[in-house]
């Protein structure tokens, strides 16, 4: 399912980077396997953009039920996050913390919070200027997956670094 | 805008009194179990052409907020052996004893250009005398509905000897959209569902309401800014305004003090949340809190001395009471499971809170001191009770299981008796009860 998702993902960027940037290759755009070494601009196969952030360095980690630890897979999540980072400097960030529906509203605000705040702290550790990221939560109120069992709750307790181009205000 | 009525109340004279013949008519709402009191309510009489739909309708409002509450029992018209043909005639007791209402209210409706006047007489039949003395409301007839929970708060009161709750309003958030992409915004209505308005768009989320102490403004939290921040939102005019906050990255659960003027909120900063209270106009923040757990869902006690809220610093999520000043929290629950949400009953003798368990969700109360813990309900998703002014009910979003998933609004006695869903256009959430109005 998550790799189905990702599929659809690539395929959406890369048709959206053909239909916006008709003319990108000039001449040369029959020849994608020759000097551009098959990576379209600004699709998720270009190690530059944010759609190769989010689906081959992967924008999110998950959390325990309750708990804003990080987990050995999210350290190394966030290491390559800051990696990409500190390569393209040119993108900031804010980093979206989020709760599963087993909790109160206003308490899983302030999870999310804290959640959105570990990988600030990672990144952070990791190099990344703190003028580039900003935390926000959204506590309970925008789940990724709507079914009421662990499957989905386990995907909605994340923290999702969105990335935004130019540095954060 | 908002149906802005003077309601003025007035006695009546007098009915001719007579004898008692047994004890006063009274229901014990403490004790356990309750028959229904019942009650005969004739259509309203009209006196003067325009206001015979209004003798109908206010008649059945009556009836229906009496018969709500669980407590009363209303005998069908079909029933009667006479009827009330003037408000002045007298009573035939026997008519109304014969039936086995216990109590009859009469009620009499008159029109002049927009203003209309209610009055009604409560009777207790089996003593053969009047209740009290006879009451009339004035107001527009936009209000009639007003008028109308004014007449039953009234027999409310004086059969129960508590206060009412009918005349007052409820805002919650109200909800459209998949759950995936739910669509929040600010709705305002009569405590029985009437009357909807809703007081902002849903191009932000918007969280968890609450009313000042008159119920002219309420606070919430948006993200209109693009992250979640406190504002004020004037009832009468529904302008906003958003309150400056010391520092942070996000304020959130916010609630008035009795004062009017003070708000205490959780600020969160670093991803650490704490208590602060500060004064309306944004003036005198004050860090209530210095604590690396998460504190917030704060409540005042009636009195303003006290402040009960939710922190996670034993491990997790329980109730906790401090003085509003500062001072070492006392932990008051100790049950299985986590608490949150408490809110402080109006009486002051209460807080109710929302207890999760065994992957359930309960609405509870406890005392002040934590004792006495009862369950009012479970569900798979029960949260953020509200008290009615009364302090006897509570009212509570329920969301239901699943990918369909849909919140409603409940309402249930603190006796765990009398669970219903409140009528709302479509979803909604987080419930606030206003006061009883003036």
């Amino acid at each position: 399912m998550k790799l189905l998702a990702k599929g659809l993902i690539l395929t959406a960027a890369l048709g959206l980077a053909a239909c916006s940037n008709p003319d990108r290759f000039g001449g040369n755009n029959v020849n994608l396997g020759g000097a551009n070494g098959g990576i379209v601009p600004g699709s998720a196969s270009d190690p530059t953009s944010p759609a190769f952030f989010q689906t081959a360095v992967g924008d999110r980690v998950l959390f325990a039920v309750d708990q804003a630890t990080l987990s050995v897979e999210a350290q190394s999540v966030l290491s390559a996050q800051a990696n990409w980072l500190s390569t393209n400097g040119s993108y900031s960030a804010i980093i979206e913390g989020h709760a599963d529906e087993q909790g109160t509203r206003e308490y899983n605000l302030a999870l999310g919070a804290r959640r959105a705040q570990a990988v600030q702290d990672y990144l952070i550790g990791q190099g990344v200027s703190p003028a580039r990221l900003k935390t926000i939560s959204y506590g309970k109120e925008r789940p990724i997956q709507v079914c009421s069992d662990e499957t989905c709750y386990s995907q909605n307790r994340r923290a999702v670094t969105v990335l935004s181009a130019g540095l954060s205000g | 805008m908002l149906r802005a009525m003077t309601l003025a109340l007035s006695l009546l004279g007098f009915a001719a009194p007579a004898m008692a013949q047994n004890g006063p008519l009274r229901i014990e709402i403490t004790e356990g179990v309750i028959e229904p009191l019942p009650f005969a309510i004739p259509d309203f009489v009209a006196e003067t052409g325009g206001a015979g739909p209004l003798a109908l309708e206010m008649a059945r409002v009556v009836a229906a907020d009496l018969q709500g509450t669980g407590l009363f029992r209303e005998i069908p018209s079909s029933a009667f052996i006479s009827g009330i043909s003037s408000f002045g005639a007298p009573v035939q007791f026997a008519d109304w004893r014969a039936i086995n209402a216990q109590a009859l209210i009469s009620g009499a409706v008159s029109a002049n250009g927009k203003q209309i006047t209610v009055k009604f007489r409560l009777y207790d039949v089996f003593a053969g005398q009047e209740m009290g003395s006879g009451l009339q409301f004035q107001g527009t007839a936009d209000g009639w509905r007003r008028m109308a929970h004014k007449v039953a708060d009234a027999v409310y009161s004086r059969i129960t000897g508590e206060g009412g709750y009918f005349d007052s309003r409820v805002v919650h958030v109200a909800e459209t959209g998949s759950k995936a992409d739910r669509k929040k915004r600010l709705a305002i209505m009569d405590y029985d569902g009437a009357n909807v308005q809703y007081l902002t768009d849903s191009n932000a989320i918007v969280l968890a309401p609450r009313f000042s102490p008159t119920g002219d403004r309420i606070l919430y939290t948006s993200y209109e800014s693009g992250f979640p921040r406190i504002y004020a939102l004037d009832v009468a005019s529904v302008g906003k305004r958003e309150l400056p906050i010391p520092q942070g990255d996000m304020a959130f659960a916010p609630r008035f003090g009795p004062d009017g003027r003070t708000v205490i909120f959780s600020l969160t900063n670093g991803g650490n949340t704490d208590l602060w209270r500060m004064d309306v106009t944004g003036a005198g923040a004050q860090r209530l809190t210095d604590a690396p757990s998460i504190e917030t869902a704060p409540s005042f006690s009636p009195d303003g001395s006290q402040i009960v809220f939710e922190s996670d610093r034993s491990g997790s999520q329980q109730l906790y009471v401090m003085p509003v000043g500062g001072g070492e929290p006392k932990r008051i629950s100790f049950g299985q499971g986590r608490y949150g949400t408490p809110v402080w009953s109006p009486r002051g003798d209460l807080i109710a809170f929302t207890k999760q368990n065994n992957a359930r969700f309960h609405i509870g109360v406890m005392r002040v001191d934590g004792s006495e813990e009862r369950l009012l309900t479970a569900s798979f998703l029960d949260e953020g009770p509200t008290w009615a002014p009364n302090g006897r009910v509570i009212m509570f979003a329920r969301e239901t299981q699943g990918a369909g998933g849909e919140s409603s609004l409940y309402s249930v006695d603190i006796s765990g008796r009398n669970l219903k869903r409140v009528p709302t256009t479509g979803g909604a959430s987080d419930p606030a009860w206003s006061p009883l109005q003036p």
